[in-house]
């Protein structure tokens, strides 16, 4: 057993709005998977039907090979996007509280907060209220209340909002290293770069349909062009564009090298492999830049949204 | 998992440790029983005031009638002409002036008059009036061949015992005391769906606008959390209640006896009329029974149907507050929605003050009694006068069902709207809510 949550052609109507249509989605153990879309294509809808907010209207949801039920609330961690806490309660009642209701004892919820308040060196928070923290004070309780309980799955729904770029690292270096102790997280953003940087598979949802997903990597060779720029230092550049050019296709680039005779995007068919392209470029002039174009993320994102 | 107990404890200690919940729970009392001492002295100032009244009694009949009490002192000044009389009464700032004119029985009581700067007080009217009709009575009488003796004699004091054909005696201090049970259980319950339905309103919305609703949901039902907070409001709620109980008592010791007011007093000029009624029947045999009332209620059902019906009907009307938290955003949301649920309580009270006096066992207090969002505080009101155990259970039934229904209506409305932000729900919004 490697996925530890299948959904399975989930849909979900709200009235006469299909939410949800069919999507099914399959995470691996102890993956990183980037639930993606543009605001209001259903993600949040799939979490909360996940997290046993909402029940789907159709299909099935399997965590760890059994049907989701009750007893798996405990194991899964949840950061909403619309978070908060109480105001005016006291951080560690509100964290011990938070904590019993995902089914620690209150003595291990307390060892555990410990530790975690010494690691962010926020101890002295304990007895303040809520109210007297800054947005991203706040939201730093509520990654440790999300993470508190050792759960198999976290979810996090945009999680580096609000954070400053210190505080951001800090938590992606925790997701990261809860990964390593063996959790599963979902991670839905519209963040591009935190995407690239941190997920191996993702899930595109667009209009309520699930459109693409998979290993990033897969999907990234599914998405390139063979296309790749080369930067040739070269004394007649003109006669070897012309000679490229009439050998492979040519796009402009804008890519930033150092020798710039000759830059150029060149694009080759499926046929010709990437040394034919190379040993004929090391023919004509001095080779210093020779990259395949790999699609990021963000330009997956928006060319398959832009396509349905 | 069942978090229930962690839920109420959470929101019971969250109210009862809010300051503005202890600071009301302490001052409350204070502010009730400043009100009350005002408003007594107020009264006893009033009733205090000496007031002189000179009566010109031309037909001399009534030369005994008028005796001086403590607050107003009779002058009688005879031999002077009414215009006289006037102006001295007028230069002194007398009170007023009682004219009787000359006349025979018959004829006098047309004569009479009251002359006075400012239109007089009506009690003290009613009072002259009652002096001089008991007077001409007892003339009358005596040109008919009574004597004195003989009038005193005829007096008497009907207090009609009342019983059922089952037996059970009742008498008009038996109602009285059962006006009193019913009307303050009813009204409490009235009180307390007001003040903890508002508050398990607020607590909803506090939060869905501090948006933690989301974190707790994931790990709680949402019927679970909606209970656990009715449960712990309304524990918060009996917490103040038998607080603010206890503090009255106390205080008003306190108060009566630093100012050595007897709270009760405040209808000191009710207490002397109704002294003047109890001419014959000695007050002791008064309290008797009053105590014998006491004894005389259906005190068991009574306990079992105040505990049955406030519980019914508080849960039926707080998980509606409870669907109307989770319907808004905030505070000024909720008005549209406050109306349909204030309507039937108002009602409740109403029927419940008007019928129920009138006829305990009458059409419409019976239909109300029954109506589940009117019968918790109606029947309550109408159990002390003895309520067929039948039309109890039925009434109780119907609360019941309807209670579980609105309790499952007022979850389903909770659990699609607390996870809507920054809309403002319709009832076709709600309406649709119930189908998700």
């Amino acid at each position: 057993m490697n996925k530890l949550l299948v959904a399975d052609s989930v849909s979900k109507d709200y009235g006469d709005f299909r939410a949800l249509n069919q999507v099914s989605i399959a995470v691996p153990k102890g993956s990183i998977f980037g639930l993606l879309g543009p605001n209001g294509a259903g993600k949040t809808t799939l979490i909360r039907i996940i997290n046993q907010i909402t029940m789907p209207d159709e299909g099935k949801v399997i965590l760890d090979g059994q049907p989701l039920q009750q007893e798996h609330i405990k194991d899964i961690g949840y950061l909403p996007e619309e978070r908060g806490l109480y105001k005016s309660m006291k951080v560690g009642e509100q964290a011990l509280y938070l904590a019993q209701l995902k089914g620690m004892s209150k003595s291990e919820a307390k060892k555990q907060l410990k530790l975690w308040f010494d690691k962010f060196e926020i101890g002295d928070w304990w007895n303040k209220k809520i109210q007297e923290l800054s947005k991203g004070q706040a939201q730093k309780i509520q990654f440790i209340v999300t993470v508190l309980h050792k759960p198999k799955l976290l979810i996090f729904d945009e999680p580096f909002s609000g954070f400053d770029p210190i505080n951001a690292n800090l938590i992606k270096d925790e997701i990261l290293k809860l990964r390593e102790e063996g959790s599963t997280v979902i991670f839905s953003t519209h963040r591009m770069e935190s995407v690239e940087e941190l997920c191996d598979h993702i899930a595109l949802i667009h209009k309520s349909n699930k459109v693409l997903d998979g290993n990033l990597i897969d999907i990234k060779r599914q998405y390139k062009s063979n296309t790749f720029e080369v930067g040739l230092k070269s004394s007649n550049s003109q006669t070897v564009i012309n000679e490229i050019k009439n050998k492979f296709v040519v796009l402009p680039a804008t890519f930033k090298n150092v020798y710039d005779d000759v830059k150029l995007n060149v694009k080759i068919t499926p046929e010709i492999s990437p040394n034919d392209l190379l040993s004929f470029l090391t023919s004509k002039a001095e080779v210093h830049h020779f990259v395949e174009v790999i699609p990021s993320a963000n330009d997956i994102f928006i060319k398959t949204v832009k396509n349905n | 998992m069942n978090h229930l107990p962690l839920i109420i404890k959470r929101e019971y200690l969250n109210k009862v440790k809010n300051k503005s919940f202890i600071i009301m729970t302490f001052l409350s009392p204070l502010i009730m029983i400043a009100l009350i001492s005002v408003v007594a002295y107020l009264l006893q100032l009033n009733t205090n005031k000496k007031r002189t009244i000179s009566i010109l009694d031309e037909s001399g009949l009534f030369s005994e009638v008028f005796i001086n009490t403590e607050n107003i002192t009779y002058n009688y000044s005879n031999n002077t002409a009414l215009s006289s009389a006037k102006a001295v009464v007028k230069e002194k700032e007398q009170y007023g002036l009682l004219y009787i004119g000359k006349g025979d029985l018959e004829t006098v009581s047309e004569t009479i008059q009251f002359y006075s700067e400012e239109s007089p007080s009506l009690t003290i009217i009613s009072s002259l009036e009652n002096k001089i009709e008991r007077k001409l009575r007892d003339l009358k009488l005596v040109a008919n061949g009574l004597d004195s003796e003989q009038i005193k004699a005829s007096r008497a004091n009907v207090n009609i015992s009342q019983e059922t054909f089952d037996g059970q005696k009742s008498s008009k201090i038996d109602n009285i005391l059962k006006l009193a049970f019913g009307g303050i259980s009813g009204y409490l319950l009235f009180m307390f769906i007001i003040i903890y339905g508002n508050m398990i309103m607020r607590s909803v919305i506090e939060e869905k606008t501090s948006r933690i609703i989301e974190i707790i949901i994931s790990s709680v039902k949402p019927i679970q959390l909606m209970m656990g907070k009715i449960i712990g409001t309304s524990l918060a709620g009996v917490t103040q209640f038998a607080i603010w109980i206890i503090l009255l008592g106390i205080l008003s010791t306190i108060v009566s006896m630093i100012f050595g007011v007897d709270l009760m007093s405040a209808q000191g000029q009710q207490q002397e009329l109704v002294q003047q009624a109890m001419d014959n029947s000695s007050v002791q045999n008064e309290i008797n029974l009053v105590v014998q009332s006491f004894q005389n209620l259906p005190l068991a059902n009574l306990i079992v149907a105040f505990l049955l019906f406030f519980i019914g009907g508080y849960l039926l009307y707080s998980s509606l507050y409870a669907a109307i938290g989770a319907a808004v955003d905030n505070e000024t949301d909720t008005q549209q929605f406050m109306l349909p649920i204030l309507m039937p309580l108002i009602l409740a009270v109403y029927v419940g003050v008007f019928t129920v006096i009138e006829d305990p066992h009458g059409t419409v207090s019976t239909v109300f009694s029954f109506i589940p969002f009117t019968s918790p505080v109606v029947m309550l009101m109408r159990i002390p006068f003895g309520v067929p155990l039948w039309q109890q259970l039925v009434s109780l039934l119907l609360l019941i069902g309807t209670f579980t229904s609105t309790v499952w209506f007022a979850a389903k409305i909770y659990r699609v709207g607390i996870l809507m932000y920054g809309k403002k729900a319709s009832y076709k919004e709600l309406f649709k809510w119930l189908k998700y």
